[in-house]
């Protein structure tokens, strides 16, 4: 989050602590005036809500979108779910992670085919994070897979899709490996998060628990290069074990990295 | 099973079971129009009510929503039911019920005298046929006291579980977060981390940390790492500081079972704090939470709306004598709670569900990105529930939620909820936020550009 500078207003009582900000994006040390929280931080706060809420409401631009994937893909096809518009969508998930009718037909003419990594591009809740961040995550993650060597499917871009969809047009391409792009929930201060999302054999019916999931991906969460390694790790993995999801991430977690919570804890200094 | 009957104007209103009664007489709710339960019309979903209203209480205790031999928290409410405590409102229908309890028979000794007479379907019922000021007004009514290092609920206070979450669980990010809140009087109720992993080791690490700060400043307070149930116990049998054991759980065993828990497994996340015996004031060690629509996620609903499912959460909740419960009422997204309007209403309809079942309530006043709801819904929500009564709320810098995503209440908002319906902090909370300089005899913030001592000191490291 950007840090602010609030002006001096006499009603307004400061935080010495605010310099704590260097350790934590949280809005502390926002000061007060009264016991409430004064004007700068209250429209800096109203500000991102609204940009979350613009991001949520913001429709996929498909054209820019088939343009930049079109420059990376071989095939693209675009595939609608059976959500008709964004109220239904929100109303209705059931109808997020299912293709609507015409998709079905287009993705027939596929069938058989058959490849080792199929890629959805889907809006999610969130079409700026598309928009902004697959393209550049995509530019890590094709040389990778390209280098193991296996087959890529056409890219499917969907609009009002859930994460689930992949599912539907991974068994359609007959897929093994299943990869979805999706924009995530955002949040107040991160409006553009890239989730990445891997089903091993996507098939529909599969679980969520089925899947690995690589949250936050955006220039200022989780970096393209380490999401598309970690990505990469996790389909080799896969490929070996023959599943993903929870049995998969368990080998992946490592011990605590936090130390005793001492170190640089100013609230524990030790003398 | 019987039949449900109201005649408007010409019309017949059937309803085949008290399942189905009670889907269409609950107020309107996105999660219940998805899982197609709802009413078709609004004109049903009065009819319903006045069917519900004419129904007696002791319909409750012959007819289950969720079958009594394939689910073992009916079987919890039946089996526990106190027929003896129930005697004061056993001749009533729901309709009856609703006057009984706005009238001044029922004050707070009689409520606490009843609540092991009533089941969850009961309170669920009574609930649909109220407004948002009977739901205030009883709520009010119902004080539940829990202890552990301070007293929770009592009359006129207002407590917070001070959140200080960071999206990597970092020490000294958690620590800022935790100094913020406690310079602005929040932390009573608890302070409790959702951790980013549930990795034991990280847990173990986090409770130490939070024991070793609750020790060295002196706080009355209790401390929490918000994990599953399974990684706490094995984080007691390492020797980590546990206070409370936390769990999210729901009102139908096959919920509970996608949460991966059952009632057995609470016992003996209870019995393992328990054994610990680090409350000073008290012994009420579980922490949970709830959700209106946790059952309808998990496919486990069985028919039953959303919030009738809720109020079975809170008989599950009842069995353990809690310190804390509380509904995340907003946090599920719009296919539940569509928008301002009904996360409001559903806010106060588990405060006064819980509160009428002896649970102590709080509530994480909340909302996503994607529902149709904004700061001033909660501001509404906040001003009712603490006229309501409700035991604590959630103190979070800001109001963003860094690590889950979500807005909640910020510390400020429990300092303006204080300061509008005079409410005070735990008492053994507030003494110390007197003796640390903290907050003025008036329970007033009086932190100014000087720092507390102590805290001026802890500064000086960074």
């Amino acid at each position: 989050m950007v840090d602010e500078v609030f002006p001096v207003d006499a009603s307004v009582i400061d935080n010495p602590w605010r310099k704590l900000r260097a350790y934590t994006d949280a809005r502390i040390g926002l000061g007060r005036a009264g016991g409430s929280l004064p004007t700068a931080p209250h429209l800096a706060f109203q500000l991102a809500h609204a940009q979350a809420r613009d991001a949520v409401h913001l429709p996929l631009d498909t054209e820019r979108m088939v343009k930049q994937l079109a420059m990376r893909f071989k095939r693209v096809v675009r595939l609608h779910s059976a959500a008709a518009e964004r109220s239904e969508y929100l109303r209705r998930p059931d109808l997020g992670r299912r293709l609507d009718d015409v998709s079905l037909k287009q993705l027939e003419s596929f069938a058989q085919q058959g490849c080792d990594v199929s890629i959805v591009v889907a809006d999610g809740l969130s079409a700026r994070a598309i928009h902004e961040n697959a393209a550049p995550f995509l530019d890590h993650l094709l040389p990778m897979i390209e280098r193991e060597n296996w087959s890529l499917g056409p890219c499917a871009l969907v609009e009002q899709a859930r994460v689930a969809i992949g599912d539907p047009i991974g068994e359609a391409l007959g897929a093994r490996l299943g990869i979805v792009l999706i924009g995530e929930r955002p949040g107040l201060s991160s409006p553009d998060s890239l989730g990445v999302y891997f089903t091993y054999a996507p098939r529909i019916g599969h679980r969520d628990s089925e899947r690995n999931c690589i949250s936050n991906v955006r220039p200022a969460g989780q970096s393209f290069e380490s999401a598309a390694r970690l990505l990469i790790y996790l389909l080799r993995e896969a490929d070996v074990r023959g599943v993903s999801g929870v049995q998969l991430k368990d080998d992946t977690v490592a011990t605590s990295e936090l130390g005793d919570g001492r170190q640089g804890n100013f609230l524990l200094p030790d003398n | 099973m019987s039949e449900y009957c109201t005649t408007i104007g010409s019309r017949l209103y059937r309803f085949s079971s008290l399942r189905e009664l009670m889907a269409c007489a609950t107020p309107q709710r996105s999660g219940d129009e998805l899982a197609g339960i709802a009413a078709r019309s609004a004109e049903e979903r009065v009819a319903a009510q006045m069917a519900l209203a004419d129904t007696p209480l002791k319909t409750f205790l012959n007819e289950a929503v969720v079958p009594y031999e394939a689910d073992e928290v009916t079987r919890l409410i039946i089996d526990r039911h106190d027929t003896q405590a129930f005697t004061p409102v056993a001749h009533l229908t729901v309709g009856e019920f609703r006057n009984w309890l706005l009238s001044d028979r029922a004050d707070n000794a009689a409520l606490e005298a009843l609540a092991p007479g009533l089941t969850p379907e009961m309170v669920a019922a009574v609930s649909k046929i109220m407004r948002l000021q009977d739901l205030v007004l009883v709520g009010q009514k119902c004080r539940v006291v829990t202890r552990f290092r301070n007293t929770i609920g009592l009359s006129g206070h207002l407590a917070t579980r001070l959140q200080p979450n960071h999206p990597t669980d970092n020490p000294t990010g958690i620590a800022a977060s935790i100094l913020d809140g406690l310079l602005y009087g929040n932390g009573d109720a608890v302070i409790g981390i959702n951790p980013a992993t549930d990795n034991t080791a990280s847990v173990v690490t986090l409770l130490t940390m939070l024991d070793e700060i609750i020790d060295r400043y002196e706080i009355p307070t209790q401390s929490c790492v918000l994990t599953h149930v399974t990684t706490a116990i094995e984080a007691i049998n390492r020797g980590a500081p546990t206070d409370l054991v936390f769990q999210s759980i729901s009102g139908t065993q096959a919920a509970n079972q996608g949460f991966g828990i059952d009632l057995a497994l609470l016992r003996e996340g209870n019995d393992a704090a328990q054994s610990l015996r680090r409350g000073t004031v008290g012994q009420n060690v579980m922490y949970f939470e709830t959700g209106q629509g946790s059952a309808l996620s998990a496919d486990a609903h069985h028919g039953v709306d959303q919030q009738t499912l809720e109020a079975r959460a809170y008989g599950v909740a009842r069995e353990f004598s809690p310190l804390l419960v509380n509904t995340v009422v907003g946090f599920i997204g719009p296919e539940y709670l569509f928008n301002g309007k009904q996360i409001i209403r559903a806010g106060l309809e588990d405060h006064f569900c819980g509160k009428l079942l002896g649970v102590p309530m709080g509530c994480d006043i909340c909302y996503t990105n994607h529902a149709e709801a904004d700061q001033d819904d909660m501001d509404v929500l906040l001003t009712l529930l603490g006229a309501a009564g409700c035991n604590y709320i959630m103190g979070i810098p800001g109001s963003d939620d860094i690590m889950l995503n979500y807005q909640t209440t910020s510390f400020h908002d429990a300092l303006y909820a204080r300061q509008v319906l005079k409410l005070r902090p735990a008492p053994e909370f507030e003494a110390w936020l007197a003796r640390m300089g903290i907050c003025d005899e008036t329970g007033r913030i009086s932190v100014d550009h000087e720092l507390p001592a102590s805290f001026r000191h802890a500064l000086a490291h960074v």
